[in-house]
């Protein structure tokens, strides 16, 4: 892909608002603060020089003895002007929360969820936060770098799928 | 006559109680194991919960385990009814981050296999959906046209389906002799095979009433659900990666990107029946213009020395050693590849901390996408459109829930 000067575009439309950006690989990165995160999302959905229409990807990345510990990343694309961009957002261990943007893509409903089982990053907002991988009685994320790649969990008991369903009605 | 019709109507519109159905993990009609929570009005689908999951390996946490090659194999099992792509992906990804130029006629065999796995992953689909509708037939010729295909990838691979045939840097081994003939040969079949099916189905009438106007997603929808592949292209959206953004060598030859207008069921089976001739006109393209050349690259540091080097003297033999043991280095950095898989865009996010073994393999499986807009997909339609729908998703577990 063919450099798209996207990151200066990006500053010049939320000025002071980017904490870093780089572009390595032809993959163009803003970090972001969490606080600012929905109001810049929502104007590189809607604002028609970035017409971020798709998110073609959410998940995380447990940096296991750094600070901040985990990085949030999205990837974005837009159909209409078919250019891509990365959006991070640092979040530290004890307090592992970023708003939820499944208002904004239907698609993040289900990767916010995955993004959660896997790595334990809470996403406020979010209409139904549970488990979509593991099963609701799973301890732990098991993508954290803390958690043990031989652990073994419990058995749990069979639950009766209509007197005790999960999620619960 | 007027008021025996109204009172008929009246009649099939009456509600009954809402039963509570939970439909599967392990439901005959359903290839994949994958559960439906479902709320029913009768026959008529008020709500669908689908819980994934049921397949999870921890394909990411054993990728973090492993030297850059040793992901290869697990990719296979990722979409294992077309592991070339998959393992074209990951290769692209990390050559990426090695900013590595691999030669032409490697690229080319990448494109050339990736085409052929995008073929019998939409020959097993639509098979058997076919099935599924009570076309059992079509389903039987397809997957004879498929075997064909199988044919092809063990001659060129050693392998049916746990192929592993691209590494870090090129391929395993080049074409055996006479490649581009028998490609020849069995699409002369495969196209027969494709015409007799389409004579099956096409004015078909179970098979339309079946699949016409079901499962309807509007395009606004599917791109704000993140659905990519023969999915969103049915809603009239001609995204497709290889144009978008060309990777490989899908900018040098001449291709469609089949489109179609309802985002119904049938135009999603006719958009892959169409992407399969594609396919084929792409495979005999990059044929025609294969050059000659080595399969990967020359770099001690990347690809493994000649067998000769390893058992002859210890450089070959250190060499040959440091890399299956520490595996190849890669710098630090990450990489968001995206590639035109069967089911949509496959994604690869890797994150290198500059030692042999990846920091962070993430995949973006096309079908959790369509997974998660499913439910959606099924509102309002009857119990028996979940296995048309869902078998047009094209759900595979190993993809899906890695």
């Amino acid at each position: 892909m063919a450099e798209t000067g996207l990151i200066a575009k990006v500053e010049t439309a939320f000025p002071g608002k980017i904490t870093e950006s780089h572009s390595q690989h032809g993959n163009e990165t803003v970090v972001i603060d969490r606080e600012d995160a929905l109001a810049i999302f929502r104007a590189l959905k809607d604002d028609p020089q970035f017409a971020f229409d798709f998110l073609a990807d959410l998940t995380a990345v447990d940096f296991f003895g750094q600070e901040p510990r985990f990085e949030v990343v999205y990837h974005l694309h837009s159909m209409r002007l078919n250019h891509r961009l990365r959006v991070k957002i640092c979040v530290p261990e004890d307090d592992a929360v970023v708003p939820s943007v499944s208002s904004l893509w239907k698609a993040a409903n289900w990767l916010e969820r995955e993004a959660w089982d896997m790595l334990g990053i809470r996403f406020t907002g979010h209409p139904d936060l549970r488990r979509i991988l593991m099963y609701e009685e799973f301890r732990g994320h098991p993508l954290r770098k803390d958690y043990p790649v031989q652990r073994r969990q419990p058995l749990v008991e069979e639950r009766d799928p209509i007197n005790n369903p999960w999620p619960k009605r | 006559m007027a008021e025996a019709a109204r009172q008929l109507s009246e009649e099939l519109d009456r509600t009954s109680e809402v039963m509570s159905l939970q439909m599967g993990p392990s439901h005959p009609a359903t290839h994949g194991t994958i559960k439906f929570n479902l709320k029913l009005d009768g026959e008529k689908i008020l709500n669908c919960d689908v819980e994934i999951g049921y397949l999870h390996r921890g394909f990411e946490k054993m990728c973090e385990q492993r030297t850059w090659n040793h992901v290869v194999p697990y990719t296979d099992r990722l979409n294992y009814a077309s592991p070339l792509i998959n393992n074209v992906a990951f290769a692209l990804a990390a050559e990426k981050l090695l900013e590595l130029q691999v030669p032409d006629r490697c690229q080319y065999i990448r494109m050339i296999m990736s085409e052929v796995s995008r073929i019998t992953d939409h020959l097993t689909c639509l098979g058997m959906s076919a099935t599924e509708t009570g076309a059992i037939s079509v389903g039987f010729y397809m997957l004879e046209a498929r075997e064909t295909l199988y044919d092809l990838v063990t001659a060129v691979t050693g392998a049916r389906l746990t192929v592993s045939y691209a590494r870090v840097g090129g391929v395993t081994q080049d074409f055996p002799a006479g490649f581009a003939e028998r490609v020849r040969s069995a699409f002369t079949d495969i196209r027969q095979i494709l015409a007799d099916c389409d004579k099956l189905l096409s004015k078909n009438r179970i098979f339309i009433d079946r699949m016409s106007g079901v499962g309807v997603m509007s395009k606004e929808d599917a791109i704000s659900y993140g659905v990519t592949g023969p999915l969103l292209r049915a809603t009239g959206a001609a995204y497709d990666v290889r144009k978008a953004q060309p990777y490989l060598f899908y900018d040098r030859v001449d291709f469609e990107v089949p489109t179609g207008t309802q985002g119904d069921n049938y135009d999603r089976f006719t958009v892959r029946f169409a992407e399969v001739k594609q396919s084929m006109r792409i495979i005999e393209q990059a044929l025609g213009q294969l050059p000659p050349g080595p399969v990967r690259v020359d770099d001690p540091r990347i690809t493994l020395p000649a067998k000769k080097e390893v058992y002859g003297n210890i450089e070959g033999l250190m060499n040959h050693f440091k890399l299956v043991i520490e595996g190849v280095k890669i710098p630090r950095g990450e990489v968001y590849m995206a590639v035109e898989g069967a089911n949509g865009e496959l994604g690869f996010y890797l994150v290198s901390d500059g030692s042999g073994r990846p920091y962070r393999v993430r995949v973006r499986p096309p079908c959790f996408f369509g997974m998660a807009a499913l439910g959606d997909m099924l509102k309002g339609y009857l119990l028996s459109d979940i296995i048309t729908t869902f078998g047009m998703i094209n759900m595979i577990g190993g993809e899906c829930d890695r």
